[in-house]
């Protein structure tokens, strides 16, 4: 894997290695000193030209977990405020010397458009509407891991039913998440107004319903979004409070959720509007799991794409003149 | 001549072709047995010792050893499993196995970590475990109990129990498991 674009250039099985690999940097992010030399010597470069709290944090200790040098570069405290250009400033990145940049953009599309020019090994750490592949792998081990302990094992989401509930139309993590779930085998049904809902759901592996109440009671996850204001333009939602009233996770609906049920949310949380505080405390919650998935899953991506001892391919096996034991 | 695929076996994934038995499964027994009457003889009984099989050779090795040293010794020894991937210097050679994960459950500090490997090579295997060991703690003595010894080191680093030396060429494979050890090279 030399770039980390999007799930959808992953198979089912490199999705499953990841959520494994996770396994073994929870591992070691269990002991006294949670660190390992894995990418000394690597630089990464966290290139964010939008805000983030979780996801920025999360690479930023993932890629020191694994002992890989960090730049943090914002588009806010940076030559962009005086006018220059992605590709200048991704080209002037790339003289410096760096082994992987770590991209979050507000263009659909940003990471695959840089990487022509850069050498570095490009990670997508979100970009526009398009894809927030990372978010995607923690939700996946976030539920992989509460099945475990519930005594399902295993690396899939087989025979799972999980309903994304939101604006799936702006949402980046509604369209990897749909495309990781699905791929792993579960049952994804979107649930949300008409006016949030893409324009075709052609070719989406889904269910669309804009009835909450309908479908609550037969899920095994469900998947809050954000209501991201920042994105919302014009009249798509009467009201903060209508639609937590037909959408929302609310106190009432709590009790129609199974049991064993998990709710997820990749945060922040608007309390009030997506979900209630009594949701968000429940039990069922799983969001602070979500975020401590974060870190494992993201050094797992990062060792994949800068530290990876490739399986050796035919190719590769004139450079390897010994066996290396 | 028995070919064997050596599936997702580091470091390689082609077809390992013996061409001669070193030793048959009772012979392997034979010098299990003895390296863990050595290891008890050295350290004068068990107290304070554990074993650390190395992923995904050494395992099968650790676990036999154990077997033995209980069966001598009547006590339960502990034993641990430790991937070493993270920690190699020759990282883009290797492929990452994710299903072989490191589970050391106990405290090695103030213990006497035995490590067990199947063949000890350049030694550089050897020398990730010792960092790897001494990021979770601070054992009284750390040993090395190999398998097969091929020679051909790179590293200052030495066995203190050896099932069997063998003198290869670089260029040749040793198999070793606990049915049979055998010397080949593998085609790609």
């Amino acid at each position: 894997m030399r770039h980390f674009l999007s799930t959808t250039d992953l198979h089912a099985d490199d999705l499953s290695d990841i959520l494994q690999l996770a396994d073994s940097f929870s591992e070691v992010l269990s002991r006294d000193i949670p660190k390992v030399p894995a990418l000394r010597g690597k630089t990464v470069v966290l290139a964010f030209f939008e805000d983030s709290t979780r996801t920025r944090t999360s690479f930023d200790l993932a890629a020191r977990r694994l002992s890989a040098d960090v730049v943090n570069f914002s588009a806010s405290s940076s030559s962009t405020k005086k006018g220059e250009s992605l590709r200048d400033t991704i080209q002037t990145i790339d003289a410096m010397g760096v082994d992987g940049i770590v991209l979050r953009h507000g263009s659909s599309g940003t990471p695959s458009q840089i990487v022509p020019w850069t050498s570095a090994a490009v990670v997508n750490a979100g970009d526009g509407w398009h894809a927030h592949p990372s978010q995607a792998l923690l939700d996946c081990y976030t539920i992989t891991q509460h099945r475990q302990r519930n005594g399902q094992i295993g690396r899939r989401l087989d025979g799972m039913r999980i309903a994304i509930c939101g604006d799936v139309n702006h949402s980046r993590v509604a369209r990897s998440n749909v495309d990781a779930f699905t791929k792993l085998g579960a049952e994804v049904i979107l649930v949300g107004p008409q006016t949030l809902m893409p324009a075709s759901l052609e070719g989406w592996p889904v269910t669309a319903v804009s009835d909450l109440d309908e479908v609550i009671g037969d899920l095994d996850a469900i998947y809050l979004l954000r209501i991201q204001n920042e994105r919302l333009e014009g009249p798509l939602l009467p009201s903060n409070r209508e639609y937590r009233r037909r959408f929302g996770l609310t106190a009432e609906r709590l009790v129609d959720l199974k049991p064993d049920a998990m709710i997820l949310h990749p945060g922040p949380m608007n309390r009030g509007v997506e979900l209630d505080p009594e949701a968000a405390d429940d039990p069922r919650a799983v969001v602070t799991n979500q975020v401590a998935s974060g870190v494992p899953i993201r050094m797992a991506i990062l060792y994949r794409c800068l530290g990876l001892g490739k399986f050796p391919t035919p190719g590769l096996q004139e450079t390897i003149d010994e066996d290396p034991r | 001549m028995a070919e064997r695929e050596r599936g997702r076996t580091p470091p390689y994934g082609g077809v390992f072709v013996a061409r001669s038995t070193i030793l048959d499964e009772a012979a392997v027994a034979r010098a299990v047995k003895r390296m863990a009457h050595e290891i008890i003889e050295r350290n004068q009984g068990l107290e304070d010792v554990v074993l650390i099989g190395l992923q995904t050779g050494g395992v099968p090795f650790a676990e036999a050893i154990v077997a033995a040293l209980s069966d001598i010794e009547k006590v339960a020894v502990p034993l641990g499993r430790l991937d070493v991937a993270f920690y190699r210097d020759d990282l883009n050679l290797r492929p990452v196995l994710p299903e072989a994960a490191t589970d050391v459950d106990f405290d090695i500090n103030r213990k006497i970590v035995v490590i067990v490997d199947d063949v000890l090579f350049t030694g550089r295997t050897i020398r990730a475990a010792l960092d790897a060991i001494m990021d979770q703690g601070r054992p009284k003595a750390i040993q090395l109990a190999a398998m097969v010894d091929r020679g051909h080191r790179e590293l200052p680093i030495r066995p203190d129990y050896v099932g069997k030396n063998i003198p290869t060429k670089r260029s040749e494979v040793v198999n070793a498991t606990l049915e049979v050890v055998e010397l080949g090279e593998v085609q790609r």
